[in-house]
């Protein structure tokens, strides 16, 4: 189960808020951690406990491929995104290396500060202060294997195996 | 079944004997794409897999072209991995500064993409070959390193958007303008997951340059791919490689999630304004905006087209006292084109810097950061907080004839009102 703390942004959060590109010099999780959403809160990284969660509006992660965004977002302790809806390549990158989130519509109904509990299984979010439980997207097959088997890179090792 | 041009290309890379938008498929490959950013990562992911040969030499490319020529000890190292492993995996389509260019202007001058084949890449301006008819998409590092191990990827079949331009363009108007004009009506997800396929009687009437520019920005409206049917103008441009194509056309009864269809005859130049590709307004708009830097290049506009339509301008001009303008050739070929046209002299003498080839401060890599209140002017893809260095700077998106006006005034100007 995911438990945290949600620390709220927009629509639109694109990668290089999230990690700018003068940081891509690394592909140290912890490093890119120290600087995640440092352009639009500065404070950000210092703020996050282990284990909070990231909740946005549409479109989160648009912009370029950089999978850094992603590890930073790991990298600080974060233990997952809401949004109401992930740019595409976020999205894959997000899945390929294991990041929990979920596509919710009422990602909107959370506030600052709120007490956030994920059931990625189930589907359902939880908003223990305010006692409310909200519907996910859910994923299709595919991609909870993906999920399941720990990220892609996990998948095709055991599917070569299969192969040989 | 009637497909679309994205789908029948996906279609023909798997096994498959149909397809649907929605569906997830794992396809073949024909190039898989890395830099110095986002190479290192799939490198390293490769080697912890335990996988110790990649699936075919000949369909991977690197090219260190974010911070390269190595901007600084740490993007030393990024390149250095890169060449490592080219050379002990033999990659033959590895770029070393010298033979480097901007990767989305590279392989197509290399003829290393064309009609018909699915390409990936770690840059999401991977979408750019779209604009030869290839279904060309923007992965991740991970995607990389899995398809160094299989020579495939996983896509989830996209829906597609048709949108068709009719009309006459005026004089100062080209692709990065109706893309522009495109992402300013949808917004920076009104294609998100979606195919773009750019269609109608101005598509038809526009160079290899101005396309490229158009597919290149389908990843700001949120799209996996921005596609343009192969024609006569394609086929010139890839007639001196020795490839073979496969022209690939939408069904007429293929099915597309929406339509668009508009007269641009009354386009003037656009500008995206900060903070996103979506904020666009006419270059007649914003005559009070004062401008500290004007960059000219990048994957959108640093082809040959684009510094003779910048050099057209500056010719015999000098630049505002005080500005600063940074023109940037997307590849060796390019730069020596222009050294060979006069273009670089032009620049020169107007005042401006004529780089080597590098995305620089397109990503706020290098070679023209902002600082803290700084406005640039660039013909670059995106103006999001902070993208040229500070947070606490600006930038605003443009086609080449407007960014060379307005290095001359000082402000952004339409090129007739010089």
């Amino acid at each position: 189960m995911i438990k945290g703390k949600a620390h709220k942004f927009g629509s639109d959060i694109n990668t290089d808020d999230i990690i700018s590109a003068k940081y891509l010099v690394s592909t140290d999780a912890k490093e890119l951690g120290a600087h995640c959403m440092e352009s639009i809160a500065p404070d950000f990284a210092k703020r996050v406990a282990p284990g909070d969660i990231i909740v946005a509006g549409n479109n989160f992660g648009c912009g370029s491929s950089r999978e850094h965004a992603p590890v930073a977002i790991k990298g600080c302790g974060i233990s997952a995104v809401i949004a109401r809806s992930f740019a595409a390549i976020f999205f894959r990158n997000a899945i390929n290396i294991g990041l929990p989130f979920v596509e919710s519509n009422d990602a909107d109904k959370i506030k600052e500060g709120d007490l956030i509990e994920i059931d990625l299984a189930g589907g359902i979010i939880k908003n223990l202060t305010q006692n409310e439980t909200y519907k996910t997207q859910g994923f299709p097959e595919f991609l909870r294997e993906l999920v399941e088997k720990g990220g892609l890179m996990n998948y095709i090792k055991e599917k070569e195996r299969k192969n040989v | 079944m009637p497909y679309t041009i994205a789908e029948k290309i996906l279609l023909a890379h798997t096994g498959k004997k149909d397809i649907k938008p929605g569906e997830f498929i794992e396809a073949r490959v024909d190039i898989a794409l890395g830099n110095d950013i986002t190479a290192p990562l799939a490198i390293e992911e490769f080697r912890k897999s335990g996988f110790k040969k990649v699936f075919d030499k000949n369909k991977i490319v690197l090219v260190p072209d974010h911070f390269a020529p190595a901007k600084d000890l740490r993007s030393a190292n990024q390149c250095k991995i890169l060449s490592d492993f080219a050379r002990e995996q033999n990659i033959k389509n590895y770029f070393e500064i010298g033979c480097m260019g901007i990767e989305h202007a590279l392989l197509p001058e290399m003829g290393l993409v064309g009609p018909g084949d699915l390409v990936i890449g770690a840059d999401s301006h991977t979408c750019t070959y779209g604009a030869l008819g290839a279904y060309s998409t923007g992965v991740g590092s991970t995607d990389l390193a899995r398809s160094f191990i299989d020579g495939k990827c996983w896509f989830r079949v996209p829906g597609s958007i048709k949108f068709i331009y009719k009309g006459k363009l005026n004089k100062w108007v080209g692709g990065k303008d109706l893309i522009l004009f495109t992402i300013g009506k949808i917004g920076v997800d009104g294609a998100m997951y979606k195919a773009m396929e750019f269609s109608g009687p101005v598509i038809r009437g526009l160079g290899m340059d101005d396309r490229f520019s158009m597919s290149n920005m389908a990843i700001e409206a949120g799209a996996r791919a921005g596609i343009i049917e192969p024609d006569g103008i394609t086929r010139k441009y890839i007639s001196k490689f020795k490839r073979k194509p496969v022209f690939y056309k939408s069904d007429s009864a293929a099915k597309y999630d929406r339509i668009y269809e508009w007269d641009i005859s009354d386009l003037e130049p656009l500008v995206a304004c900060p903070h996103l590709p979506s904020n666009v307004k006419p270059v007649s708009k914003l005559k009070d905006v004062k401008l500290d830097q004007v960059v000219i290049g990048s994957c959108t506009n640093g082809r040959i087209s684009d510094l003779r339509a910048s050099a057209r301008i500056l010719k015999g001009k000098k630049i505002k006292y005080g500005l600063k303008l940074i023109v940037i050739p997307a590849t060796q070929k390019i730069y020596l084109e222009a050294l060979n046209e006069g273009l670089a002299e032009i620049f020169v003498k107007a005042g401006g810097v004529f780089s080597t080839p590098t995305c620089g401060p397109c990503l706020g890599g290098h070679m023209g950061i902002l600082t803290e209140g700084e406005t640039a002017l660039a013909t670059t893809n995106r103006n999001f907080i902070g993208r040229m260095g500070s947070p606490k700077s600006f930038v605003y998106l443009s086609n080449p004839a407007v960014a060379a006006a307005s290095a001359i005034t000082g402000r952004i100007t339409h090129p007739e009102a010089l």
